[in-house]
Formats: C-alpha cells, structure tokens, sequence
C-alpha cells in the first residue's frame, strides 16, 4: 500500500504544480521556462520552518506566500518582454534560483537538506492533504476561468495589443497570473519537500521546468482537465515504463514528440475530435 | 597576466558559443522556432567527428562528413518534425523538439554507451607560446579561426549573393518575400543545412577540446544557445556574434570573481536578465 500511497500522493502534486503552470501559461498566455524555481522557493521556505520546529500545515502558507511574492517580482520583469525573450529570462530566473542555492550553505548548497522532518500525520495523512490543495487549486482555476478575470486572461492570451484596446488593464492581470500560479507552485514545493524530504539544487532544475511545461502543453493550452490527465499520466510514466529501464527516456522523448507531432492540441483536442466525431455519426 | 588568460578563455568558448547558436539564428529567424533539438545536432557532429576520425585517421575528412551528415539530418528534423507543425503555436513545437531532443541523447547512450567515445590520437595538441607565458593548442587556435571564418563567409553570403538576399528577405517579411517570387520552402531547407551543419563543426571541435564526447554534451548547449540568440536579438547574425563573445568572457571572468555567489549558468542568465531588462529586444536590436 505504500508504493501505492507514494504514487498517488506524487501524482497529486504534480497536478497542482501543472494546475499552477496552466494559469500563467495557459489561461494568460505567457510561457515560462523556469517554473520549478517556484517549486524550489516553496519547498525551501517550509523546509526552513519545519526544520525549525513548525507543523507541516503551518508551513503551507509561508511557502505560498513567499513564491508568489518573488513570483510577483519576476512577473514586474516579465512585464518588459514578451515571447520568446519572456521564455528565456524566465528559464534564466530557474538558472538563478539554481545558481544562488548552490553557493549557500544556509541553504545546504550542493549537498542539499536531506532529513527534512515527516509530517505528524504520516503518509495516508500527507496523501490527504496534497489530494486536498489539488482539488482545492483546481476548484479555485476553474473559478478563475469563469471569471472576468479568466476572460482577461484569455484576452491577453489571445491578443495582448487587442485586449489593451479593449481597455483591460494587461499589466495587472499578467502579475495577478504570476503571482496565483507561482504561489500555487510554492504550494506544491512545500508537499514535494515533505514527500521526498530530501531536496537539493538539481530538484527544481531546467528539466523539472521543461517536464511540467510539457504536462500543460500535452494537456492542451488552457485546458484544466487536460493538463490533470496530462500531469497524472506523465508524473507516473516513469513508474509504468519500469519494465524497459534502460529506454524509458528514449520513450518518454517520443510520447513528448509523437503527441506533438500527431496532436499538437495535446489531450484536449484529441478527445474534442472524437466528440465531434460521434456528434455528426448521431 | 590573469586579465589577459581569462579574455582569452573567454574568447575561445565565445567562438564555441558561436558556432552552436549561428545555426540556431539561421533557424529561428525562418521559423520563429526554439530549436532545442539543435544541441542534439551538435552532438551528432561530435560522435560523427571522433568516429571518422578514429576509422580513417583524417580529422579534416571527419569535419567534412560532420558537416555534410549533420546538415542533411537537420533537413529531415525540419521536413518531419517542424514542418507539420508550422501553423501551431510555437509552443507545440518547442516540446516536440524537447522530445526529439531527450529522445536523441538517449539513443547516443543507448548506441554508444554512457561513458562516451575519445580519439584515439587526437589531432592539433601541439601547443603555440602566444605572449608571455601564455600558451595555447593549436585546437583552441582554430576554434577561434574556424568561427571567424565561417561566420564571415556566412556574412558575406547574406549581403553579397542573391540566396544570401532572399535570406534576409524571408527572415523579415515572409509574405512579401514569397510575393517577389522567392521560394521560401528552399530557403528554410537550405537553412537547416547550414545552420545544422555549423552545429556539427562545433561538435566536432567541442570533442577535439575535450577529447571526449558523451550522450550530454549538448544539455548546455541546449538552453545556453537560446540564451545567446536571445540576448543577440533573435534572427540577427551579428548579434548572435557579439552576444556569443561577450558571454563566453562575462563567464570567464565571473566564475573567478563572483563565482562564491553564482555558478556558471547563474552568471549567464544574470547578464541575460540584466541586457533584457534594459533592452527587452537584445543587445542588437532594430527599432
């Protein structure tokens, strides 16, 4: 049962990292290459205070707090580009926070903090919890994509220069976009800390970046079930494809590149397809 | 004489940075593509440059077949991977591309093993004394020749020759160009040839200089080479240049000065964040 626990249990915080993804990147169109920085701010703040004696759930807020803060700044820079240079100085701040945590010893520099505390309630009870904050985040985007806010968002997405004359104000919705997605990435960072309780600079590295960028891509844009299908599946194809060892990169590499090249609307339009499909056959 | 040793490590790594992200200009100025798979090209050059070499003893015979090997590769990377997906947000086509790219290393590991391939007698050690006491191997030398040369020929291609001008006017107008009568299918073929193919020269020589080369040697140059056509102004030769060179010295020199704060990457990606704040279009942007 614990395999079984362990999986879920990572399963779910790859879904509210994914979740936190989708509404930078999905709902408000601005790609970032350096969201496991976030992850990284939020699993070090709580790692920090569990370690200093605080509980787990006492912890989730300051994570939260903290990456949306910095996730509040990077989104102020953000601000100044767009595209493809939006892409690259956020894969620059996860070089950042890489670099920075690397050189300092407070926070365990190279080697990292391992022994980070187990929460009281032991697994079935962490389980609980990330099964918890995801549902909950997931509730609270399909709020957001409802609101006038979430119609902004798509706005923006869809044509910032448009959506400026339409006269919505693009630089506040972009920072609220920075800050709900990072925060809920901080989230997840204080989770995955206390999942794995070891982290170190290479956990919230360029492939962490990439690997939850692809869940919201393979997912489909924007698409919130999608990008939960997505995350689910991918968090857990490292497991399934146990069997092949020695090829599960090579596979991994071609599901990314095959479900790209052959549905480059991720899941999402897949099943769109087969709707529309039996829709016309009735 | 410290000032002096880190320029010219810069320098030389610059000219490596060069190479790589050249072919990647060539790319994404046609395409509007991050090419990440690119780095997988680069690789391909490197196992092509020490097998060939190693088999028949000729290195400048390896750097042809590189060359030429690689360059057709990256023309089937665009005809079945990009070309499909032209329409489609160029997000659908940076995760195929991480994918081909995962994928790829993962098939040098798998094909050749995990330790890597080494000359068995590599060519251009000798060492040249430059000034003082510095002193460097003729492979460094001509990394550096190579990359002026190559990048100069190329620069000279763009103005002087009429591809080099339907070059330039498919980069900055794509539907007017094709009104003048330009066929831009060709144009994009023949920059993956040559894009990829300087990729493959600087695999080739990036194994002389470490006289290794494994299934990872392109994860830096897989996000480093974005850095630098980004910080060049996306599309722009010279640009890519200059941001290349000045890279390769910031990170000479910031790795001994700063180096107790930030790693190597780090100090990149500062410089990166710093230039794009100022100028959020690039050192050498128009307009």
């Amino acid at each position: 049962m614990i395999y079984e626990m362990v999986v879920v249990t990572n399963m779910a915080i790859a879904i509210l990292f994914a979740l936190s993804l989708n509404v930078i990147t999905g709902f408000c169109g601005q790609v970032s290459l350096g969201h496991a920085a976030f992850l990284g701010i939020g699993a070090y703040t709580s790692t920090l205070l569990t370690k200093s004696g605080l509980p787990l759930t006492a912890a989730l807020v300051p994570a939260a707090l903290m990456a949306g803060t910095v996730g509040f700044f990077v989104g102020l820079a953000a601000l100044r580009v767009r595209h493809d240079f939006l892409a690259i100085t956020t894969m620059g701040v996860g070089f950042l926070f890489v670099g920075i945590v690397r050189k300092q010893d407070a926070l365990g520099g190279e080697i990292g903090i391992a022994g980070i505390p187990a929460p009281d309630f032991g697994r079935p009870g962490l389980l609980v919890l990330s099964i918890v904050c995801a549902v909950a985040f997931g509730a609270f985007t399909v709020m957001l994509k409802r609101s006038w806010a979430g119609f902004a968002f798509n706005a923006i997405a869809d044509d910032e220069d448009t959506a400026r004359l339409l006269g919505i104000d693009v630089p506040k919705f972009k920072l609220w976009a920075f800050v709900i997605g990072t925060a809920g990435a901080g989230l997840a960072g204080a989770l995955y800390a206390h999942q794995i309780r070891y982290i170190g600079p290479d956990s919230f590295g360029f492939v962490e970046s990439i690997t939850v960028l692809a869940m919201v891509i393979v997912g489909g844009i924007g698409s919130i079930w999608g990008v939960v299908v997505a995350a689910a599946l991918l968090s857990a194809l490292p497991q399934w494809f146990q069997f092949v060892e020695n090829y599960k990169l090579l596979l991994y590499g071609l599901l990314l590149f095959t479900t790209m090249r052959f549905a480059p609307g991720g899941l999402a339009s897949i099943v769109d397809r087969f709707k529309n499909r039996s829709a016309r056959g009735s | 004489m410290l000032a002096l040793d880190l320029l010219i490590q810069g320098l030389v790594q610059g000219s490596i940075y060069a190479l790589i992200a050249l072919g990647l200009t060539l790319v994404y100025g046609l395409l509007r593509i991050l090419h990440v798979a690119h780095a997988a090209l680069f690789t391909l050059g490197g196992y092509l440059g020490v097998l060939v070499t190693n088999a028949t003893g000729s290195f400048l015979l390896a750097i042809l077949v590189a060359m030429v090997t690689v360059g057709v590769t990256g023309m089937a990377v665009y005809r079945f991977a990009y070309r499909p997906l032209l329409g489609r947000s160029p997000l659908v086509a940076l995760i195929a591309s991480i994918g081909l790219f995962i994928a790829s290393e993962e098939l040098f590991r798998i094909v050749f093993g995990a330790y890597g391939l080494s000359y068995v007698d590599p060519p251009l050690q000798q060492r040249v004394q430059l000034f003082g006491d510095i002193s460097l191997s003729v492979a460094r030398i001509m990394v550096v020749v190579l990359a002026v040369v190559l990048l100069t020929v190329l620069g000279w291609l763009s103005v002087a020759t009429r591809t080099g001008v339907a070059w330039r006017a498919s980069v900055s107008d794509p539907p007017i160009a094709q009104a003048f009568g330009i066929d831009i299918e060709r144009v994009r073929y023949l920059n993956f040839f040559v894009g990829s193919a300087l990729a493959g020269a600087a695999g080739v020589m990036v194994a002389l200089l470490n006289n290794l080369v494994e299934p990872t040697m392109g994860a830096v140059p897989s996000y480093k080479a974005l850095a630098i056509i980004v910080l060049g102004g996306l599309g722009s030769v010279r640009g890519t240049l200059v941001a290349a060179l000045s890279l390769g010295i910031i990170e000479a020199f910031g790795t001994i000065y700063i180096g107790n704060y930030l790693d190597r990457d780090a100090i990149a990606f500062a410089f990166l964040i710093v230039v794009l704040m100022i100028r959020p279009h690039g050192l050498l942007a128009r307009g």
